[in-house]
C-alpha cells in the first residue's frame, strides 16, 4: 500500500561520514555485487563491453570541489542512496502499491512483481536513488540489504549493508535513527548532521557529517615542518658558490 | 526531464479528446446521426490513442490494470479510474444520444465533467511532483485544461468559443513561461542544500560519479540545446494561438476550422515537448547542472 505508515518502530539508516569518504567507489562495487546477486532483478548493465556502457547502481559517489573564503580549496566525496525518508514522495506516488515502506523498520522498498515501470517514483525522488533496470524494465533502489541484515546465516559481524560493511574508511554507520541512544544517533548528535534538501520536506532518515575544517588545524603545526637547513654547507655551499661564479 | 516521444503524444491527444468530448456532453455541437457518430468516434478515439501511446513507456504494460488499485494517495492511479469512467460515460452519452435522438442531458454533464477531471487528474501527475519546480504550480492544471477546452472548441466547431478560449490559453501560457522560468531558483534549493555543504565554501561539481550516461542523467539530467528554446516558444504561439485565431476571426466556415485544429495541433505538441524539455528535476543540482540556466531569455540574447 502506497499509504505512508505514521511511525515505525525502527528507523533503520545511514550516517555517512562526508570528513572521512575517501571516495574509492568501493561500496558502489559491494552494493551492485551484493545486489546482482540476491534480493530481486539482478542489477543489470547495457552494453558493458561495448563503446557507451550504463547499468543501474543503487549507490552513486560525487565529488564536489569546497572553496572557502581562506585557504586552498577541499574536495569532498558524497556517497548518495535511498534515504529511507519518513515522507517518501517516491512511495505516495506509485500507482501499483509496488512502492512501499515498512511500518517495522522503516525501509523503502519496491515490490518488483507489481512494479509496471513507468519511472514516475524516480521523477518524485528529489536524490535520484531510484533507477529503472535496464534489462528488467522494473525500478531498483537502495533495500539497505534486508537480505544481509537479517540474514542469520551470515555471520553476525557482516549483518550489515554490503556497503558498510565493505568502506576501508569507515565512512559509513548502519543503525537505529529512531533510537536516540544508538551509535548513530549519538553520532548525529555529536558531529552535527544534517539533512539532504530539507525544504523538500522528505524527512530523511539517512544523516549526513559534515567534513571538518581540516586545513585549518594544519596551519598549528605549520611551523615545525619549516626547513631546518635554509644555506646549504660543507661540499653542496662549495658547489652552489661555483655555479653561482659559472 | 526528458521529453519523452510517448508522453507528448499522450498528453497532446488524450487533452484534444476529453476537451472535444467535455463539448459533446455539454450538447456542443447539437449533431445527430452520422455526425454525431463522427464527432465521438474522433473523441473517443484521440483519447483512447493517447492513453495506448502512455502504455509504451512502461517497463511492464502487462501489469497495468494494477494502477487502478491506489487510488487513495497516487495521481496516476486516480488518472485511471477518470479515463476509464469517462470514456465509459462518453460512449453511453453517444448510445442514449442516438437511441433517443436527443441529447440526454444528465449522462452529457456528466461525461463533461469526467472528462475535464481526467485532464485534471493527468496534470496532477506533474504538478504535484516537488522535485520539479517548474511542475509544482496551480497553472500546471489550470493550463491543461485550458489546452484541452480550446482543442475540444475547435474540434467540435465551436468558432466563437474557441477564439475566447484560445486568446486565454495563449495568454497562460506566456506568463505560465515567464513565471516558470524562476521557479528553480526560488524554490530554495540549489546546490547547498543538496550537499548540505553550502556554509563551507563555494561549490562546485568536481567530479561526477559515472563517466557515461545513467539512467538518472537521460531521465531527469536531460539537458535538451535550450539555445532554440526561445524561437521555439515563439513558433509554439505562434501555430498554437496566433494563426487558429487570425483564421476564425476570418471565417468559421469548416476549411478554415480544420486549418485552425491543425495549427493549433502542431503547436500544442511544440509546447508539450518545451514543457517536459524545459522542466529542470532538482536531481540536475548534484550534478552541476541548472545554475545560471533560470533565464532562457537573456542567456539566448547573450548567445
Amino acid at each position: 500500500m502506497t499509504d505512508l505508515p505514521a511511525t515505525t518502530d525502527r528507523k533503520l539508516g545511514l550516517v555517512i561520514d562526508l570528513d572521512t569518504c575517501v571516495g574509492c567507489h568501493a561500496c558502489v562495487i559491494a552494493c551492485k555485487g551484493w545486489n546482482t546477486e540476491n534480493y530481486g532483478a539482478p542489477l543489470a548493465d547495457a552494453d558493458a563491453y561495448g563503446p557507451d556502457p550504463a547499468g543501474s547502481f543503487l549507490n552513486r559517489i560525487h565529488s564536489y570541489e569546497v572553496q572557502p573564503e581562506t585557504g586552498p580549496a577541499q574536495l569532498v566525496h558524497f556517497p548518495k542512496s535511498c534515504l529511507h525518508c519518513e515522507d517518501a514522495p517516491c512511495v505516495t506516488v506509485c500507482p501499483t502499491g509496488a512502492s512501499y515502506k515498512r511500518a517495522e523498520d522503516g525501509i523503502v522498498l519496491v515490490n518488483e512483481d507489481a512494479c509496471i515501470g513507468c519511472g514516475l517514483c524516480a521523477w518524485a525522488c528529489p536524490y535520484g536513488a531510484r533507477e529503472m533496470d535496464p534489462a528488467e524494465g522494473v525500478m531498483k533502489k537502495c533495500t539497505l540489504c534486508i537480505d544481509r541484515i537479517y540474514n542469520e546465516n551470515l555471520p553476525e559481524e557482516d549483518r550489515l549493508p554490503a556497503c558498510v560493511r565493505t568502506c576501508p574508511a569507515g565512512a559509513r554507520h548502519f543503525g537505529d535513527l529512531g533510537d536516540p541512544d544508538s551509535d548513530v544517533s549519538r553520532l548525529v548528535a555529536e558531529r552535527g548532521g544534517f539533512d539532504l534538501m530539507p525544504e523538500q520536506e522528505t524527512r530523511p532518515v539517512n544523516k549526513y557529517l559534515p567534513p571538518r575544517p581540516r586545513d585549518a588545524e594544519i596551519d598549528v603545526l605549520a611551523p615545525l615542518l619549516a626547513p631546518v637547513a635554509e644555506e646549504p654547507r660543507g661540499f653542496l655551499a662549495w658547489l652552489d658558490r661555483a655555479l653561482e661564479r659559472l | 526531464m526528458h521529453p519523452a516521444g510517448s508522453l507528448i503524444a499522450f498528453t497532446t491527444a488524450s487533452g484534444f479528446g476529453f476537451g472535444l468530448l467535455a463539448f459533446l456532453g455539454a450538447g456542443l455541437p447539437p449533431a445527430t446521426g452520422w455526425t454525431l457518430i463522427a464527432l465521438y468516434g474522433l473523441g473517443l478515439g484521440l483519447a483512447g490513442a493517447g492513453l495506448a501511446a502512455s502504455a509504451l513507456h512502461l517497463g511492464h504494460p502487462e501489469r497495468a490494470l494494477l494502477a487502478f488499485t491506489q487510488w487513495r494517495t497516487s495521481w496516476l492511479s486516480r488518472e485511471a479510474w477518470a479515463a476509464a469512467a469517462a470514456l465509459a460515460a462518453a460512449a453511453l452519452a453517444a448510445l442514449a444520444a442516438l437511441a433517443t435522438g436527443g441529447r440526454l442531458a444528465p449522462i452529457g454533464w456528466l461525461s463533461s465533467a469526467l472528462a475535464l477531471a481526467t485532464v485534471g487528474a493527468t496534470s496532477m501527475i506533474y504538478a504535484q511532483l516537488r522535485t520539479v519546480p517548474r511542475w509544482h504550480h496551480w497553472s500546471t492544471p489550470a493550463l491543461f485544461v485550458a489546452y484541452a477546452l480550446a482543442g475540444g472548441a475547435l474540434l467540435s466547431g465551436q468558432g466563437s468559443a474557441a477564439v475566447i478560449l484560445l486568446v486565454a490559453a495563449g495568454f497562460g501560457q506566456f506568463f505560465a513561461w515567464k513565471a516558470g522560468d524562476r521557479r528553480l531558483a526560488d524554490s530554495g534549493t540549489d546546490l547547498g542544500t543538496a550537499t548540505g555543504l553550502a556554509a563551507a565554501g563555494q561549490l562546485r561539481s568536481f567530479e561526477p560519479p559515472h563517466t557515461g550516461g545513467s539512467y538518472l542523467t537521460r531521465e531527469m539530467v536531460h539537458v535538451v540545446a535550450r539555445r532554440h528554446a526561445l524561437k521555439l516558444r515563439s513558433i509554439g504561439l505562434f501555430l498554437a494561438f496566433v494563426l487558429p485565431v487570425t483564421l476564425l476571426v476570418l471565417s468559421h466556415a469548416l476549411p478554415s476550422l480544420a486549418a485552425a485544429a491543425a495549427a493549433h495541433a502542431a503547436g500544442a505538441a511544440v509546447i508539450r515537448w518545451l514543457f517536459f524539455a524545459e522542466a529542470e528535476h532538482v536531481l540536475g543540482l548534484y550534478y552541476g547542472h541548472h545554475t545560471g540556466d533560470a533565464d532562457i531569455g537573456i542567456r539566448n540574447r547573450t548567445g
